[in-house]
Protein backbone atom coordinates (compact mmCIF):
# COMPACT_ATOMS: atom_id res chain seq x y z
CA UNK A 1 0.00 0.00 0.00
CA UNK A 2 2.63 2.64 1.17
CA UNK A 3 4.53 1.66 -1.89
CA UNK A 4 1.93 1.92 -4.33
CA UNK A 5 1.15 5.56 -2.72
CA UNK A 6 4.90 6.23 -2.89
CA UNK A 7 5.63 5.07 -7.02
CA UNK A 8 1.89 6.91 -7.68
CA UNK A 9 3.07 10.42 -6.17
CA UNK A 10 6.65 9.71 -7.70
CA UNK A 11 4.78 9.44 -11.18
CA UNK A 12 2.96 12.50 -10.72
CA UNK A 13 6.13 14.46 -9.75
CA UNK A 14 7.39 13.30 -13.20
CA UNK A 15 5.08 13.88 -14.65
CA UNK A 16 4.35 17.56 -13.38
CA UNK A 17 8.19 18.47 -14.00
CA UNK A 18 7.96 17.65 -17.50
CA UNK A 19 5.11 19.86 -17.92
CA UNK A 20 7.75 22.93 -16.26
CA UNK A 21 10.34 21.82 -18.80
CA UNK A 22 11.74 24.48 -21.16
CA UNK A 23 10.57 25.52 -24.86
CA UNK A 24 11.30 24.74 -28.16
CA UNK A 25 13.96 25.44 -30.54
CA UNK A 26 13.19 27.92 -33.25
CA UNK A 27 12.74 26.46 -37.23
CA UNK A 28 15.25 27.31 -39.65
CA UNK A 29 12.73 26.93 -42.22
CA UNK A 30 10.97 29.90 -41.26
CA UNK A 31 11.57 32.94 -43.19
CA UNK A 32 11.95 35.56 -40.41
CA UNK A 33 12.30 38.53 -42.41
CA UNK A 34 10.83 40.70 -44.93
CA UNK A 35 7.28 42.08 -45.54
CA UNK A 36 5.46 38.37 -44.98
CA UNK A 37 7.21 36.65 -42.11
CA UNK A 38 6.47 32.96 -41.50
CA UNK A 39 4.46 33.32 -38.29
CA UNK A 40 4.49 29.97 -35.83
CA UNK A 41 1.82 28.91 -33.54
CA UNK A 42 2.13 30.71 -30.11
CA UNK A 43 4.39 28.49 -28.33
CA UNK A 44 4.34 29.61 -24.57
CA UNK A 45 6.50 27.67 -22.08
CA UNK A 46 6.30 27.73 -18.59
CA UNK A 47 9.81 28.37 -18.00
CA UNK A 48 10.77 31.08 -20.54
CA UNK A 49 13.44 30.43 -22.27
CA UNK A 50 16.69 32.80 -21.53
CA UNK A 51 20.00 32.07 -22.92
CA UNK A 52 22.40 34.54 -22.18
CA UNK A 53 25.87 35.03 -24.07
CA UNK A 54 28.01 35.52 -21.45
CA UNK A 55 30.11 38.74 -22.58
CA UNK A 56 33.92 38.25 -23.39
CA UNK A 57 36.40 40.83 -24.74
CA UNK A 58 37.69 40.97 -27.79
CA UNK A 59 41.13 39.99 -27.34
CA UNK A 60 42.63 42.60 -30.07
CA UNK A 61 40.16 41.19 -32.83
CA UNK A 62 37.89 43.32 -34.56
CA UNK A 63 33.70 42.69 -35.87
CA UNK A 64 33.40 40.83 -39.70
CA UNK A 65 32.75 43.42 -42.37
CA UNK A 66 32.31 42.98 -45.98
CA UNK A 67 35.24 42.82 -48.65
CA UNK A 68 36.65 46.42 -49.49
CA UNK A 69 35.58 47.44 -45.89
CA UNK A 70 37.89 48.06 -42.82
CA UNK A 71 36.83 47.95 -39.26
CA UNK A 72 38.74 49.83 -36.54
CA UNK A 73 37.56 51.19 -32.92
CA UNK A 74 36.87 54.89 -33.35
CA UNK A 75 36.99 55.46 -29.50
CA UNK A 76 37.13 52.61 -26.23
CA UNK A 77 36.08 52.90 -22.39
CA UNK A 78 32.94 54.64 -22.92
CA UNK A 79 30.41 54.87 -20.52
CA UNK A 80 27.37 52.46 -21.79
CA UNK A 81 27.31 54.46 -25.85
CA UNK A 82 23.83 54.18 -27.40
CA UNK A 83 22.72 56.55 -30.20
CA UNK A 84 25.26 58.61 -31.74
CA UNK A 85 24.87 61.84 -34.29
CA UNK A 86 26.75 63.27 -37.26
CA UNK A 87 26.70 66.90 -36.82
CA UNK A 88 26.83 68.98 -40.26
CA UNK A 89 30.44 69.77 -39.45
CA UNK A 90 31.39 65.71 -38.91
CA UNK A 91 31.75 66.00 -35.40
CA UNK A 92 29.76 62.86 -33.71
CA UNK A 93 27.93 62.90 -30.58
CA UNK A 94 27.79 59.66 -28.68
CA UNK A 95 24.86 59.60 -26.06
CA UNK A 96 26.12 57.54 -22.79
CA UNK A 97 23.87 56.12 -20.12
CA UNK A 98 21.42 53.31 -18.59
CA UNK A 99 17.81 54.10 -17.27
CA UNK A 100 15.04 52.94 -16.13
CA UNK A 101 13.60 52.33 -12.89
CA UNK A 102 10.83 50.18 -12.84
CA UNK A 103 10.33 48.19 -9.39
CA UNK A 104 10.16 44.23 -9.72
CA UNK A 105 6.83 43.60 -9.54
CA UNK A 106 6.57 39.78 -8.84
CA UNK A 107 9.53 37.34 -8.17
CA UNK A 108 10.00 36.81 -11.72
CA UNK A 109 11.21 40.49 -12.09
CA UNK A 110 13.62 40.09 -9.68
CA UNK A 111 14.89 36.77 -10.94
CA UNK A 112 14.88 37.99 -14.71
CA UNK A 113 16.91 40.83 -13.48
CA UNK A 114 19.72 38.90 -12.05
CA UNK A 115 19.80 36.66 -15.43
CA UNK A 116 19.76 39.72 -18.22
CA UNK A 117 22.26 41.44 -15.74
CA UNK A 118 25.06 38.67 -16.64
CA UNK A 119 24.56 39.97 -20.13
CA UNK A 120 25.45 43.57 -20.01
CA UNK A 121 28.43 45.71 -19.25
CA UNK A 122 29.15 46.22 -15.48
CA UNK A 123 30.37 50.22 -16.35
CA UNK A 124 28.14 52.13 -15.01
CA UNK A 125 26.47 54.57 -17.46
CA UNK A 126 27.87 58.08 -18.20
CA UNK A 127 24.76 59.70 -18.52
CA UNK A 128 27.00 61.98 -20.66
CA UNK A 129 27.67 63.12 -24.26
CA UNK A 130 31.19 62.45 -25.32
CA UNK A 131 32.07 64.58 -28.56
CA UNK A 132 34.67 62.91 -31.02
CA UNK A 133 36.36 64.88 -34.36
CA UNK A 134 38.18 63.06 -36.68
CA UNK A 135 38.58 66.00 -39.54
CA UNK A 136 40.63 64.28 -41.05
CA UNK A 137 39.28 60.66 -41.53
CA UNK A 138 42.11 58.77 -40.42
CA UNK A 139 40.02 56.96 -38.08
CA UNK A 140 41.43 58.15 -34.92
CA UNK A 141 40.04 61.48 -33.46
CA UNK A 142 42.12 63.49 -32.83
CA UNK A 143 39.97 65.57 -30.27
CA UNK A 144 37.93 63.75 -27.60
CA UNK A 145 35.91 65.58 -24.84
CA UNK A 146 32.15 65.09 -22.62
CA UNK A 147 30.25 67.63 -24.74
CA UNK A 148 27.70 67.72 -21.56
CA UNK A 149 27.38 65.34 -18.52
CA UNK A 150 25.09 65.37 -15.62
CA UNK A 151 21.83 63.99 -17.90
CA UNK A 152 19.39 61.74 -17.02
CA UNK A 153 19.96 58.39 -19.09
CA UNK A 154 20.75 60.44 -22.36
CA UNK A 155 19.39 58.65 -25.88
CA UNK A 156 17.96 59.76 -28.84
CA UNK A 157 20.17 62.65 -30.17
CA UNK A 158 18.83 65.69 -32.89
CA UNK A 159 20.46 68.82 -34.32
CA UNK A 160 18.92 71.54 -36.32
CA UNK A 161 19.58 74.94 -36.26
CA UNK A 162 21.68 76.32 -33.59
CA UNK A 163 19.56 73.35 -31.15
CA UNK A 164 20.73 70.14 -29.72
CA UNK A 165 18.05 68.27 -28.34
CA UNK A 166 18.87 65.52 -26.36
CA UNK A 167 16.07 62.99 -25.22
CA UNK A 168 16.31 61.57 -21.84
CA UNK A 169 14.74 59.05 -20.16
CA UNK A 170 12.00 61.33 -18.95
CA UNK A 171 11.77 64.44 -20.39
CA UNK A 172 13.49 66.30 -24.54
CA UNK A 173 15.51 68.65 -23.40
CA UNK A 174 17.05 71.47 -26.06
CA UNK A 175 21.00 73.48 -25.69
CA UNK A 176 21.90 76.15 -27.77
CA UNK A 177 24.62 75.14 -29.83
CA UNK A 178 26.37 75.45 -32.83
CA UNK A 179 28.41 72.99 -34.87
CA UNK A 180 32.28 72.97 -33.76
CA UNK A 181 31.56 74.09 -29.62
CA UNK A 182 33.42 71.34 -27.81
CA UNK A 183 31.57 71.99 -24.80
CA UNK A 184 28.00 73.44 -23.70
CA UNK A 185 28.27 75.93 -20.41
CA UNK A 186 24.78 77.12 -20.49
CA UNK A 187 21.80 74.98 -19.03
CA UNK A 188 19.53 72.69 -20.71
CA UNK A 189 16.12 73.74 -21.69
CA UNK A 190 13.23 71.57 -21.06
CA UNK A 191 10.99 71.02 -24.26
CA UNK A 192 8.42 68.63 -23.21
CA UNK A 193 8.58 65.89 -20.23
CA UNK A 194 8.10 62.67 -21.57
CA UNK A 195 6.44 59.61 -19.57
CA UNK A 196 9.00 58.35 -16.99
CA UNK A 197 6.27 56.59 -14.38
CA UNK A 198 7.98 53.09 -14.38
CA UNK A 199 9.76 53.25 -17.34
CA UNK A 200 10.00 49.82 -17.97
CA UNK A 201 11.34 50.65 -21.77
CA UNK A 202 13.23 54.00 -21.31
CA UNK A 203 14.75 54.46 -23.99
CA UNK A 204 13.78 57.73 -25.62
CA UNK A 205 14.53 57.71 -29.61
CA UNK A 206 14.91 60.88 -31.28
CA UNK A 207 14.31 62.11 -34.78
CA UNK A 208 13.84 65.77 -36.49
CA UNK A 209 11.86 65.92 -39.85
CA UNK A 210 13.72 66.41 -43.04
CA UNK A 211 12.22 70.59 -43.40
CA UNK A 212 13.47 70.69 -39.92
CA UNK A 213 10.13 71.85 -38.65
CA UNK A 214 9.49 68.87 -36.13
CA UNK A 215 10.73 66.57 -33.29
CA UNK A 216 9.98 62.76 -33.83
CA UNK A 217 10.11 61.20 -30.38
CA UNK A 218 9.59 57.23 -29.99
CA UNK A 219 8.05 56.02 -26.41
CA UNK A 220 8.35 52.57 -25.39
CA UNK A 221 5.93 50.11 -23.80
CA UNK A 222 5.37 50.16 -19.39
CA UNK A 223 5.60 46.62 -20.09
CA UNK A 224 5.60 43.30 -22.32
CA UNK A 225 2.25 42.89 -22.49
CA UNK A 226 0.21 44.78 -20.43
CA UNK A 227 1.28 42.76 -17.33
CA UNK A 228 1.85 46.75 -15.29
CA UNK A 229 -1.80 46.83 -16.00
CA UNK A 230 -2.99 48.95 -18.73
CA UNK A 231 -3.31 52.23 -16.30
CA UNK A 232 0.22 52.42 -17.05
CA UNK A 233 0.51 52.44 -20.53
CA UNK A 234 -1.14 55.84 -21.34
CA UNK A 235 1.27 57.30 -23.75
CA UNK A 236 3.24 54.56 -23.87
CA UNK A 237 3.94 52.25 -27.17
CA UNK A 238 4.05 55.72 -29.07
CA UNK A 239 5.25 58.18 -31.44
CA UNK A 240 5.48 61.77 -30.60
CA UNK A 241 5.61 64.51 -33.10
CA UNK A 242 6.64 68.45 -31.69
CA UNK A 243 6.35 71.28 -33.30
CA UNK A 244 9.36 72.75 -32.73
CA UNK A 245 7.81 76.31 -32.70
CA UNK A 246 5.05 76.27 -30.69
CA UNK A 247 6.01 73.08 -28.38
CA UNK A 248 2.91 71.43 -29.83
CA UNK A 249 2.74 68.11 -29.62
CA UNK A 250 0.57 64.96 -31.06
CA UNK A 251 0.65 60.84 -30.87
CA UNK A 252 1.24 60.06 -34.39
CA UNK A 253 0.88 56.41 -33.76
CA UNK A 254 -0.07 54.26 -31.40
CA UNK A 255 0.29 50.26 -30.32
CA UNK A 256 4.08 50.66 -31.83
CA UNK A 257 5.53 48.93 -29.06
CA UNK A 258 9.36 49.79 -28.21
CA UNK A 259 10.35 52.31 -31.25
CA UNK A 260 13.81 52.07 -30.20
CA UNK A 261 15.43 54.22 -33.43
CA UNK A 262 13.95 56.66 -35.29
CA UNK A 263 15.36 58.21 -38.92
CA UNK A 264 14.32 60.06 -42.26
CA UNK A 265 14.34 58.00 -45.35
CA UNK A 266 16.33 60.55 -47.39
CA UNK A 267 14.04 59.90 -51.16
CA UNK A 268 11.08 60.36 -49.56
CA UNK A 269 11.66 62.40 -45.93
CA UNK A 270 9.44 59.88 -44.66
CA UNK A 271 9.64 59.01 -41.18
CA UNK A 272 10.66 55.48 -40.49
CA UNK A 273 11.61 52.94 -37.13
CA UNK A 274 12.89 50.03 -35.98
CA UNK A 275 10.61 48.83 -33.28
CA UNK A 276 11.30 46.12 -30.58
CA UNK A 277 8.13 43.54 -30.14
CA UNK A 278 6.81 41.13 -27.27
CA UNK A 279 8.47 38.44 -25.81
CA UNK A 280 7.39 35.10 -24.19
CA UNK A 281 5.10 33.92 -27.35
CA UNK A 282 7.96 31.08 -28.31
CA UNK A 283 11.53 31.68 -29.82
CA UNK A 284 9.88 32.56 -33.12
CA UNK A 285 7.43 35.28 -32.17
CA UNK A 286 7.49 38.03 -32.77
CA UNK A 287 9.40 39.45 -34.54
CA UNK A 288 11.29 42.69 -34.50
CA UNK A 289 10.43 45.64 -37.29
CA UNK A 290 11.14 48.06 -39.34
CA UNK A 291 8.22 50.54 -40.56
CA UNK A 292 7.40 53.71 -41.98
CA UNK A 293 5.49 55.27 -39.21
CA UNK A 294 2.16 55.99 -40.75
CA UNK A 295 0.51 59.08 -39.41
CA UNK A 296 -2.52 57.48 -37.46
CA UNK A 297 -1.53 54.03 -37.24
CA UNK A 298 -2.11 51.99 -34.88
CA UNK A 299 0.51 48.59 -35.05
CA UNK A 300 -1.50 46.50 -32.90
CA UNK A 301 0.38 46.62 -28.69
CA UNK A 302 -0.73 45.00 -26.90
CA UNK A 303 -3.83 43.61 -28.14
CA UNK A 304 -2.22 42.30 -31.65
CA UNK A 305 0.92 41.40 -33.30
CA UNK A 306 2.22 41.61 -36.97
CA UNK A 307 -1.17 43.32 -37.67
CA UNK A 308 -4.34 41.13 -36.86
CA UNK A 309 -2.79 37.97 -34.46
CA UNK A 310 -4.69 37.90 -31.61
CA UNK A 311 -2.20 38.12 -28.37
CA UNK A 312 -3.87 35.88 -25.99
CA UNK A 313 -2.57 36.87 -22.90
CA UNK A 314 -4.30 40.57 -23.35
CA UNK A 315 -7.57 40.85 -21.23
CA UNK A 316 -10.18 42.35 -21.79
CA UNK A 317 -9.44 41.44 -25.09
CA UNK A 318 -10.37 44.41 -27.68
CA UNK A 319 -12.13 43.41 -30.87
CA UNK A 320 -12.51 47.06 -31.89
CA UNK A 321 -8.78 47.94 -31.63
CA UNK A 322 -7.52 44.26 -33.15
CA UNK A 323 -9.44 45.41 -36.02
CA UNK A 324 -7.82 48.57 -36.52
CA UNK A 325 -4.21 47.08 -36.09
CA UNK A 326 -1.73 47.33 -39.30
CA UNK A 327 1.08 45.16 -40.24
CA UNK A 328 4.35 46.67 -40.22
CA UNK A 329 6.41 47.10 -43.41
CA UNK A 330 9.62 44.34 -42.89
CA UNK A 331 10.20 42.30 -40.11
CA UNK A 332 14.01 42.07 -38.91
CA UNK A 333 13.60 38.41 -36.73
CA UNK A 334 12.69 37.77 -33.81
CA UNK A 335 14.27 38.77 -30.56
CA UNK A 336 17.06 40.74 -32.60
CA UNK A 337 16.30 43.35 -30.31
CA UNK A 338 16.78 46.49 -32.82
CA UNK A 339 17.98 49.78 -31.29
CA UNK A 340 19.56 51.14 -33.75
CA UNK A 341 18.91 52.67 -37.50
CA UNK A 342 20.03 55.47 -40.27
CA UNK A 343 20.01 55.39 -43.77
CA UNK A 344 22.82 55.98 -46.57
CA UNK A 345 22.82 58.78 -47.84
CA UNK A 346 24.21 60.48 -51.23
CA UNK A 347 24.95 57.52 -52.81
CA UNK A 348 25.88 55.82 -49.27
CA UNK A 349 29.01 53.41 -49.72
CA UNK A 350 27.60 53.05 -53.79
CA UNK A 351 27.11 49.31 -55.03
CA UNK A 352 25.11 46.83 -53.04
CA UNK A 353 25.31 49.47 -50.00
CA UNK A 354 23.99 52.84 -52.17
CA UNK A 355 20.39 53.00 -50.56
CA UNK A 356 19.56 51.31 -48.01
CA UNK A 357 19.09 51.48 -44.18
CA UNK A 358 21.77 49.79 -41.56
CA UNK A 359 20.23 48.42 -38.32
CA UNK A 360 22.17 48.11 -35.49
CA UNK A 361 20.82 44.67 -33.89
CA UNK A 362 21.36 44.58 -29.67
CA UNK A 363 21.11 40.69 -29.91
CA UNK A 364 18.60 38.10 -27.82
CA UNK A 365 18.52 36.72 -24.58
CA UNK A 366 15.10 34.77 -24.23
CA UNK A 367 15.42 32.15 -27.10
CA UNK A 368 17.98 29.37 -27.05
CA UNK A 369 19.14 30.11 -30.72
CA UNK A 370 20.68 33.42 -29.75
CA UNK A 371 19.57 36.30 -32.40
CA UNK A 372 20.87 39.73 -33.70
CA UNK A 373 24.21 40.74 -32.57
CA UNK A 374 25.31 41.87 -35.88
CA UNK A 375 24.39 45.03 -38.09
CA UNK A 376 22.20 44.15 -40.83
CA UNK A 377 21.71 45.75 -43.92
CA UNK A 378 18.34 46.69 -45.31
CA UNK A 379 18.20 47.35 -49.19
CA UNK A 380 15.63 50.58 -49.99
CA UNK A 381 14.20 51.06 -53.68
CA UNK A 382 12.10 53.67 -54.15
CA UNK A 383 11.71 54.88 -50.66
CA UNK A 384 10.91 51.20 -49.57
CA UNK A 385 12.76 47.78 -48.55
CA UNK A 386 13.50 45.93 -50.92
CA UNK A 387 15.33 42.67 -50.90
CA UNK A 388 16.22 40.52 -47.79
CA UNK A 389 18.34 41.65 -45.11
CA UNK A 390 21.95 41.23 -45.75
CA UNK A 391 24.46 40.68 -42.85
CA UNK A 392 27.08 43.97 -42.63
CA UNK A 393 28.82 43.69 -39.56
CA UNK A 394 29.04 40.38 -37.57
CA UNK A 395 31.56 38.59 -35.14
CA UNK A 396 30.03 40.44 -32.27
CA UNK A 397 28.92 36.36 -31.27
CA UNK A 398 31.60 34.10 -31.59
CA UNK A 399 31.95 30.50 -29.66
CA UNK A 400 27.99 31.26 -27.61
CA UNK A 401 29.75 34.79 -26.12
CA UNK A 402 29.01 37.61 -26.80
CA UNK A 403 32.24 40.34 -27.70
CA UNK A 404 29.89 43.12 -28.26
CA UNK A 405 26.14 43.95 -28.47
CA UNK A 406 25.45 46.94 -31.47
CA UNK A 407 23.06 49.42 -30.57
CA UNK A 408 23.33 52.87 -32.54
CA UNK A 409 24.61 53.13 -36.01
CA UNK A 410 25.01 56.51 -38.01
CA UNK A 411 25.94 56.80 -41.47
CA UNK A 412 28.48 59.81 -42.49
CA UNK A 413 27.24 60.64 -46.23
CA UNK A 414 30.58 63.07 -46.13
CA UNK A 415 33.28 60.80 -45.25
CA UNK A 416 31.78 57.67 -46.23
CA UNK A 417 31.71 55.70 -42.68
CA UNK A 418 29.55 53.49 -40.53
CA UNK A 419 29.74 54.18 -37.09
CA UNK A 420 28.43 51.46 -34.90
CA UNK A 421 27.86 51.72 -30.91
CA UNK A 422 29.42 48.87 -29.26
CA UNK A 423 27.32 49.12 -25.49
CA UNK A 424 29.28 45.93 -24.09
CA UNK A 425 32.62 46.55 -25.24
CA UNK A 426 31.91 50.54 -24.43
CA UNK A 427 33.72 50.93 -27.84
CA UNK A 428 32.24 52.73 -31.26
CA UNK A 429 33.38 50.86 -34.48
CA UNK A 430 34.16 52.65 -37.56
CA UNK A 431 33.74 51.22 -40.69
CA UNK A 432 34.79 52.37 -43.75
CA UNK A 433 35.80 51.01 -47.42
CA UNK A 434 39.28 50.44 -48.15
CA UNK A 435 41.42 53.11 -49.13
CA UNK B 1 16.42 16.99 27.89
CA UNK B 2 15.25 13.98 26.49
CA UNK B 3 14.82 13.47 22.35
CA UNK B 4 11.04 12.97 23.42
CA UNK B 5 11.39 16.48 25.16
CA UNK B 6 13.62 18.23 22.07
CA UNK B 7 10.84 17.00 20.35
CA UNK B 8 7.92 18.09 22.06
CA UNK B 9 9.36 21.58 23.25
CA UNK B 10 11.06 22.55 19.55
CA UNK B 11 10.81 20.28 16.69
CA UNK B 12 6.59 19.81 16.56
CA UNK B 13 6.10 23.51 17.15
CA UNK B 14 8.38 24.75 14.69
CA UNK B 15 6.70 22.00 12.68
CA UNK B 16 3.48 23.23 12.99
CA UNK B 17 4.22 26.99 12.52
CA UNK B 18 6.41 26.48 8.99
CA UNK B 19 3.34 24.01 8.26
CA UNK B 20 1.09 26.58 8.95
CA UNK B 21 2.36 29.15 6.10
CA UNK B 22 1.68 27.25 3.17
CA UNK B 23 -1.97 25.76 4.24
CA UNK B 24 -2.24 29.65 4.74
CA UNK B 25 -0.65 30.41 1.53
CA UNK B 26 -1.46 28.48 -0.94
CA UNK B 27 -5.37 28.99 -0.30
CA UNK B 28 -5.13 32.47 -0.55
CA UNK B 29 -3.09 32.23 -3.98
CA UNK B 30 -6.40 30.03 -4.82
CA UNK B 31 -8.62 33.33 -3.69
CA UNK B 32 -6.30 35.81 -5.92
CA UNK B 33 -6.73 33.33 -8.48
CA UNK B 34 -9.81 33.61 -8.81
CA UNK B 35 -10.13 37.50 -8.08
CA UNK B 36 -7.79 38.04 -11.09
CA UNK B 37 -10.05 35.95 -13.71
CA UNK B 38 -13.46 37.73 -12.40
CA UNK B 39 -11.22 41.09 -12.40
CA UNK B 40 -8.45 40.87 -14.52
CA UNK B 41 -7.38 43.36 -12.21
CA UNK B 42 -3.15 42.85 -12.85
CA UNK B 43 -2.81 43.03 -8.95
CA UNK B 44 -4.61 40.04 -8.48
CA UNK B 45 -2.03 38.32 -10.03
CA UNK B 46 1.17 39.95 -8.14
CA UNK B 47 -0.49 38.74 -5.31
CA UNK B 48 -0.78 35.27 -6.26
CA UNK B 49 2.99 35.09 -7.65
CA UNK B 50 4.26 35.76 -4.08
CA UNK B 51 1.60 34.00 -2.21
CA UNK B 52 2.55 31.00 -3.87
CA UNK B 53 6.54 31.79 -3.56
CA UNK B 54 6.29 32.48 0.18
CA UNK B 55 4.26 29.13 0.26
CA UNK B 56 7.10 26.90 -1.40
CA UNK B 57 9.92 28.77 0.89
CA UNK B 58 8.18 27.97 4.18
CA UNK B 59 6.58 24.68 2.81
CA UNK B 60 10.15 23.40 1.55
CA UNK B 61 11.09 23.97 5.11
CA UNK B 62 8.11 22.01 6.62
CA UNK B 63 8.87 19.49 3.69
CA UNK B 64 12.46 18.55 6.07
CA UNK B 65 10.31 18.32 9.11
CA UNK B 66 7.64 15.80 7.09
CA UNK B 67 10.37 13.73 6.04
CA UNK B 68 12.78 13.50 9.05
CA UNK B 69 9.39 13.00 10.78
CA UNK B 70 8.19 9.58 8.07
CA UNK B 71 12.14 8.18 8.06
CA UNK B 72 11.78 8.01 12.57
CA UNK B 73 7.89 7.35 12.77
CA UNK B 74 7.23 5.08 9.43
CA UNK B 75 3.52 5.40 10.24
CA UNK B 76 1.15 5.54 7.16
CA UNK B 77 -0.38 9.15 8.27
CA UNK B 78 3.12 10.53 7.78
CA UNK B 79 3.49 9.11 4.80
CA UNK B 80 -0.12 10.47 3.57
CA UNK B 81 0.98 13.81 5.23
CA UNK B 82 4.65 13.75 3.48
CA UNK B 83 3.16 12.62 -0.34
CA UNK B 84 0.91 15.39 -0.17
CA UNK B 85 2.61 17.90 0.93
CA UNK B 86 5.48 17.09 -1.89
CA UNK B 87 2.56 16.79 -4.55
CA UNK B 88 1.21 20.37 -3.35
CA UNK B 89 5.27 21.79 -3.05
CA UNK B 90 5.60 20.56 -7.06
CA UNK B 91 2.37 21.31 -8.42
CA UNK B 92 2.82 24.70 -6.47
CA UNK B 93 6.51 25.52 -8.04
CA UNK B 94 5.07 24.63 -11.58
CA UNK B 95 2.20 27.04 -10.47
CA UNK B 96 4.68 29.70 -9.64
CA UNK B 97 6.07 29.60 -13.38
CA UNK B 98 2.76 29.46 -14.60
CA UNK B 99 2.55 32.75 -12.59
CA UNK B 100 5.76 34.00 -14.12
CA UNK B 101 3.90 34.53 -17.58
CA UNK B 102 2.56 37.46 -18.67
CA UNK B 103 -0.80 39.04 -18.04
CA UNK B 104 -4.00 36.68 -18.38
CA UNK B 105 -1.32 33.67 -19.29
CA UNK B 106 -0.07 34.14 -15.55
CA UNK B 107 -3.31 32.56 -14.34
CA UNK B 108 -5.29 30.79 -16.75
CA UNK B 109 -7.31 27.80 -16.58
CA UNK B 110 -4.45 25.98 -15.88
CA UNK B 111 -3.28 28.07 -13.26
CA UNK B 112 -6.20 28.33 -11.14
CA UNK B 113 -6.63 24.68 -11.29
CA UNK B 114 -3.12 24.10 -10.12
CA UNK B 115 -3.94 26.54 -7.47
CA UNK B 116 -7.45 24.34 -6.67
CA UNK B 117 -4.84 21.14 -6.21
CA UNK B 118 -2.48 22.54 -4.06
CA UNK B 119 -4.94 24.03 -1.84
CA UNK B 120 -6.46 20.36 -1.24
CA UNK B 121 -3.25 18.31 -0.98
CA UNK B 122 -1.68 20.74 1.43
CA UNK B 123 -4.85 21.11 3.33
CA UNK B 124 -4.86 17.11 3.81
CA UNK B 125 -1.00 17.85 4.70
CA UNK B 126 -2.24 19.95 7.39
CA UNK B 127 -4.70 17.99 8.85
CA UNK B 128 -2.63 14.63 8.60
CA UNK B 129 -0.05 16.02 10.45
CA UNK B 130 -2.07 18.14 12.95
CA UNK B 131 -4.45 14.89 13.39
CA UNK B 132 -1.09 12.93 14.17
CA UNK B 133 -0.28 15.48 16.66
CA UNK B 134 -3.49 15.00 18.58
CA UNK B 135 -3.21 11.23 18.52
CA UNK B 136 1.05 11.46 19.73
CA UNK B 137 -0.44 12.71 23.37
Amino acid sequence: MNKNLLAASAATLAMALTVASCGNASDPKLNQTGATPDLPQVNETLVPAMKISPPAGWNGETPTVPAGFTVSAFATDLKIPRQMLVLPNGDVLIAEGRGGHAPPLRPKDVIAGVIKKQGNTKIKGGNRITLLRDANNDGIPELRTVLVENLDAPYGLAYVDGSLYVAEQGALVRFAFQPGQTGIATPAERVTELPSRINHHWTKSLTVSADGTKLYVGIGSNSNVGERGMAAEEERAVVWEIDRATGARRTIATGIRNPTALAIEPTTSLLWSVVNERDELGPQLVPDYLTQVKDGAFYGWPYSYWGQNRDPRVMPQNPEMVAKAIAPDYALGSHVAALGIDFARNGGFGGSFANGAFIGMHGSWNRQDPSGYKVAWVPFNGGRPAGPPVDFATGFLKNGEARGRPVGVAFDPNKRVLLVADDLSNTVWRIAPTQ
Amino acid sequence: MSTHGLSGAVIRPLHGLLLAFPIALFTFALFTDIAYLRTAEIQWTNFSAWLITGALVFGGLAGVFSIVDFVFGRSRRALIHLVALALAWVLGLVNAFKHSQDAWSSVGAFGVILSILCTILVLVAGWTAYAARESVR
